[in-house]
């Protein structure tokens, strides 16, 4: 019997624990010259340093420590004057030193915070969520385990393994300990999930995709009774790669170990992997026997030890708070709270800002990205940012509507001939040889055509059956190929059969 | 040598191929080499040859041959450390230290035997057999670079590099009567060698004069941006120190610590000998001490393991080297474990478990923890000798060289053989070592080591000038006249 979600956070309080790694978007590994890009041939991004070849050595990536220390700053965090490399030891066929560069006990950025906020029973409700640490490291190469039913090592047949992604830098933010969300955690975990990703998007430091992996997070979660001091035992929820996996992971082990307890039994403390299908995670490897890393300061490298005054200057740099960003856009366009989301969620943000920027009024630059632009992203399954038009093209587009020189009808084949590559919204009008009919002369004569051919229907509206119109201003719209301004149409077609307009 | 080259009395290829014939004519004795570029050598010295009867201007080492330590990595040639588990691995990049020797045109023989990973003083612990002593082949010729030495001993070659970890260059330089040099830490890059302890190897020059040393101490040196410990500052003039080899007004400190008990009688006659000509010299002797020194070795012996049991964690079979037990169904796990346990020779085992045990949770502070503190310590202590004199000055080592064997089974006294080298790793200074004489007792070499400030390498080079030419003064001829002739003619 599966407990209610009501019953868990009646009994228990939730304690949450996230860890975001975040891949930078620096053109070069952490500690090499190697190429960044994804989704190059197996090993082709490959040399001594990150291959790990006797004798190679690690030099740090001056933009990953200039990344990085733009998190810290957009996160809150002191900067230390004075941090380290140190050596994670462990042995992994992926990983080719058998040792990971992190940093261990002298971190670049401490003592942070991200705010969030969330909607509640109560309204609006803001959560802050200390951030323990900000941390530099390079990322693994990838296994993959050929045979076998499941993909995974055990079972597989043998594994082959592309050291691409070995090296490349890595930012982990670890947040604090979250108590006190209540029955809120997974909303809170996902808010803040999202507002991160949202200032490292703002920042320019990382491509932040959780489908591709440049953004991962674990997700920590343990119950204690509410009113207890001592905390549970916690588990660690990996490959939680959407926001609303996070929200689902969260509430789906708060439910688990909250049966688990009931049951008398206790929580294994353990690395748990998250199932998209279900929405439950699988246990993966136990974490009871602490590991001993033998972590060491990495004699290969000097401390990073960044000038105050550089600090400073980046920090000069930080883009505006997205979410304090998003308050003002939403006041000075006057959008609804639904819409706002709408536009966040279609990450169409920035393109809806920029077309505003060039003249478009607020509520067209939305609908158009929001709408017809959206769904043709969609049909062609790419991202919006990638599809041949922009801004500049839309608020042209609004002007010459605006302007009555295009219907929305025909404005929306110029969204289409800019899209196919046939050149800016002029270059599309002209070459297809779009124009509004605005000559009254020329639509009553296609009016009187077709009342001529279409009598019965004609009669119809003659005699007060007015929804019989539409289809005689259809065929007039046929008539003049769509170039005709359809309400100006149904005007004249009333006048002529003798019904008043309104 | 190279002022016949210049003066075009000899050619390159000539003297390759005479370096080449003693090696074919000695080495079965000496075996100071794993592997002979003879192809390679004589290209790059027709090579050279070419480029100076154009009139190209030319380094002041250009043609001359060399001796490179097997740790260090050359593009397309054999580099295996000492170890099987590299056995026939071809590194397809040049450390910037070969990058550097072929800059400056210097013809590279082939690669010389050494501990298994540079883990040793005798290089008894090669997987491919010990090298001998040219002046007694029954004994060793010191380690870790012993066959560097060797090579330049039995006149296999005129140069050589060594790597210096805790007196690997210089106590096989003491031991085989040649001269060897550990540049202060940084001052030449560490790129391409093989790593045993990543924060107390150091790539340096030998040679059989202070001269020669010095002008491959300014070919191999500078900085560089493939390592990040690498000092970004001018090199050291340390060929116009050892030009000049004037050392009137120096202070010169004895370190108390490192002389007395323990040390053979004939190293210590010596030691006192070169000191009363550095005095005639003009120098002025001054005692130093070093309290810390004492607990160097325990501190070394913590943290060399425990950088070596993370370095060496890359020889896994996964993508270079040995690979032991790949065998259908075998798992990633048991090829690594299979590998490392056959691949790996006692003593670099025994120090991977060591330095394992030594960064284990619930031991850092107690054992790595406390050997940094030592190391600040041993810093300090240099810091304060520095302050009364410009250079310090110990014998190389305690004794002169032992048999094959002897130590074998007793790693400690083994160890106690670097006491007086280590501390100069541990501060990251510098360090030479040159000879002064035959000990009476058993009429082999012994060294007199010379140390200086971080990037003040310049000033061992003009005390070790201003010994060996007194020295050779009172000698007559350089002291290596004084060892076998081995094969026929040199």
């Amino acid at each position: 019997m599966t407990l209610s979600y009501d019953d868990v956070v009646a009994k228990y309080e939730p304690v949450l624990g996230l860890e975001v790694h975040v891949e930078l978007n620096t053109n070069s590994k952490m500690f090499c010259g190697c190429s960044t890009v994804f989704g190059a041939e197996p090993n082709t991004q490959t040399c001594p340093v990150c291959l790990a070849l006797p004798g190679a050595l690690p030099v740090v990536n001056e933009k990953a420590i200039e990344s990085t220390i733009k998190i810290g700053l957009a996160l809150n965090c002191s900067i230390a004057p004075f941090s380290r490399f140190a050596r994670k030891n462990y042995f992994y066929p992926d990983m080719p030193k058998n040792f990971q560069i992190s940093q261990y006990d002298e971190p670049i950025c401490v003592d942070g915070y991200v705010d969030v906020e969330i909607e509640t029973d109560e309204g609006p409700k803001k959560f802050r969520v200390e951030v323990e640490r900000v941390h530099m490291e390079e990322d693994t190469g990838k296994s993959l385990h050929v045979g076998g039913a499941t993909g995974r090592i055990h079972g597989a047949e043998y594994s082959l393994l592309d050291y691409n992604r070995a090296g490349i830098p890595l930012v982990e933010i670890v947040t604090k300990i979250v108590p006190g969300t209540g029955k809120y955690a997974p909303e809170v975990a996902k808010a803040y999930v999202a507002e991160l990703r949202d200032i490292l998007r703002a920042l320019g430091v990382s491509d932040v995709k959780m489908e591709q992996g440049s953004l991962r997070c674990d997700a920590n979660v343990s119950l204690r009774l509410i009113g207890a001091e001592k905390l549970g035992t916690r588990s660690e929820t990996k490959n939680v790669n959407s926001l609303r996996s996070v929200e689902r992971a969260v509430r789906g082990e708060m439910i688990r170990h909250a049966e688990l307890l009931n049951a008398g039994g206790r929580v294994v403390q353990e690395t748990r992997h998250f199932q998209e299908d279900t929405g439950l995670t699988r246990s993966g490897r136990s974490k009871e026997q602490a590991e001993d890393y033998r972590y060491f300061p990495e004699p290969d490298l000097v401390p990073v030890a960044p000038d105050a005054a550089w600090i400073e200057e980046l920090r000069a740099t930080l883009p505006e708070r997205p979410s304090i960003r998003r308050k003002r856009l939403q006041e000075v366009w006057a959008v609804p709270d639904k819409e706002m989301s709408a536009m966040i969620n279609a990450d169409v943000l920035d393109i809806v800002e920029a077309t505003v920027l060039l003249g478009s009024d607020p509520t067209k630059a939305r609908s158009w990205w929001l709408g017809e632009i959206s769904r043709i992203a969609n049909d062609k399954n790419i991202a919006i940012a990638n599809l041949a038009i922009t801004p500049q093209d839309v608020a042209e587009i609004v002007a010459l509507v605006n302007a009555g020189e295009l219907t929305d009808k025909l404005a929306r084949q110029v969204v289409e001939g800019v899209i196919a590559g046939e050149g800016q919204p002029a270059d599309v009008v002209a070459k297809r040889g779009i124009k509004v009919v605005n000559d009254d002369g020329a639509l009553m004569a296609a009016i009187e055509k077709v009342c001529a051919e279409q009598t019965e229907t004609a009669e119809k509206v003659r005699n007060g059956h007015l929804p019989a119109a539409g289809a005689l201003i259809g065929a007039v719209m046929k008539e003049t190929k769509g170039q005709a301004d359809a309400a100006r149409v149904r005007e004249l077609l009333l006048g002529h059969l003798g019904q008043a307009t309104s | 040598m190279a002022a016949k080259l210049v003066a075009g009395e000899t050619t390159s290829v000539a003297l390759t191929q005479a370096h080449l014939d003693r090696i074919a004519a000695v080495d079965t004795d000496v075996h100071a080499f794993l592997y002979v570029d003879t192809e390679g050598a004589l290209a790059q010295a027709t090579a050279v040859d070419a480029k100076r009867a154009k009139g190209e201007k030319l380094s002041p080492l250009a043609g001359v041959p060399l001796a490179l330590k097997d740790v260090m990595a050359q593009k397309g040639v054999p580099t295996t450390c000492g170890s099987k588990i590299l056995e026939g691995w071809r590194p397809p990049y040049d450390s910037t230290v070969v990058a550097n020797l072929k800059k400056n045109d210097i013809v590279i023989l082939g690669k010389t035997n050494m501990d298994e990973f540079a883990m040793g003083s005798s290089t008894e612990n090669s997987a491919y057999g010990p090298t001998h002593n040219p002046w007694d082949l029954s004994r060793i010729p010191g380690g870790s670079g012993g066959g560097s030495s060797a090579a330049l001993a039995a006149f296999e070659a005129p140069l050589a590099i060594g790597t210096d970890t805790g007196g690997s260059i210089r106590q096989p330089a003491a031991v085989t009567g040649t001269v060897g040099v550990k540049p202060t830490y940084g001052g030449v890059s560490r790129f391409g060698l093989v790593a045993f302890s990543s924060s107390l190897d150091q790539a340096g020059p030998c040679a059989r004069t202070v001269l020669d040393t010095a002008l491959l101490h300014e070919a191999i040196a500078g900085h560089d941006p493939k390592d990040a410990t690498s000092i970004n500052a001018p090199v050291p003039q340390v060929v116009a120190a050892a030009k000049s080899g004037d050392v009137k007004g120096m202070k010169i400190g004895v370190v108390k610590e490192l002389n007395g008990d323990g040390y053979q009688p004939g190293v210590r006659a010596r030691f006192e000998e070169s000191l009363e000509l550095l005095a005639k010299a003009g120098a002025e002797i001054v005692e130093v001490s070093a309290p810390n020194f004492e607990y160097a070795l325990a501190a070394y012996y913590l943290i060399a393991p425990s950088e070596c049991s993370s370095n060496l964690a890359r020889f896994d079979a996964m993508r270079y080297g040995l690979r032991v037990g790949d065998i259908d169904g075998a798992s990633a796990e048991s090829v690594m474990n299979l590998t490392r346990e056959v691949g790996f020779g006692k003593e670099v085992k025994r120090r991977i478990i060591l330095g394992t045990y030594a960064l284990s949770s619930g031991y850092y502070d107690a054992y790595y923890g406390s050997a940094q503190k030592v190391r600040t310590l041993i810093t300090q202590d240099f810091i304060k000798a520095f302050e009364k004199a410009d250079v310090l000055v110990s014998p190389t080592c305690p004794t002169t060289a032992f048999k094959i064997g002897e130590k074998a089974n007793d790693p400690l006294a083994m160890y106690l053989n670097d006491i007086a080298t280590i501390p100069v790793n541990m501060a990251g200074i510098g360090g030479m070592s040159l000879p002064s004489g035959l000990a009476d007792e058993d009429g082999l070499p012994v060294g007199f080591q010379i140390m200086s400030p971080v990037m003040k390498d310049e000033r061992m080079y003009s005390v070790g000038a201003a010994l060996e030419a007194a020295l050779l003064t009172q000698w007559g001829a350089p002291l290596l006249d004084k060892a076998p002739i081995m094969g026929g003619a040199r």
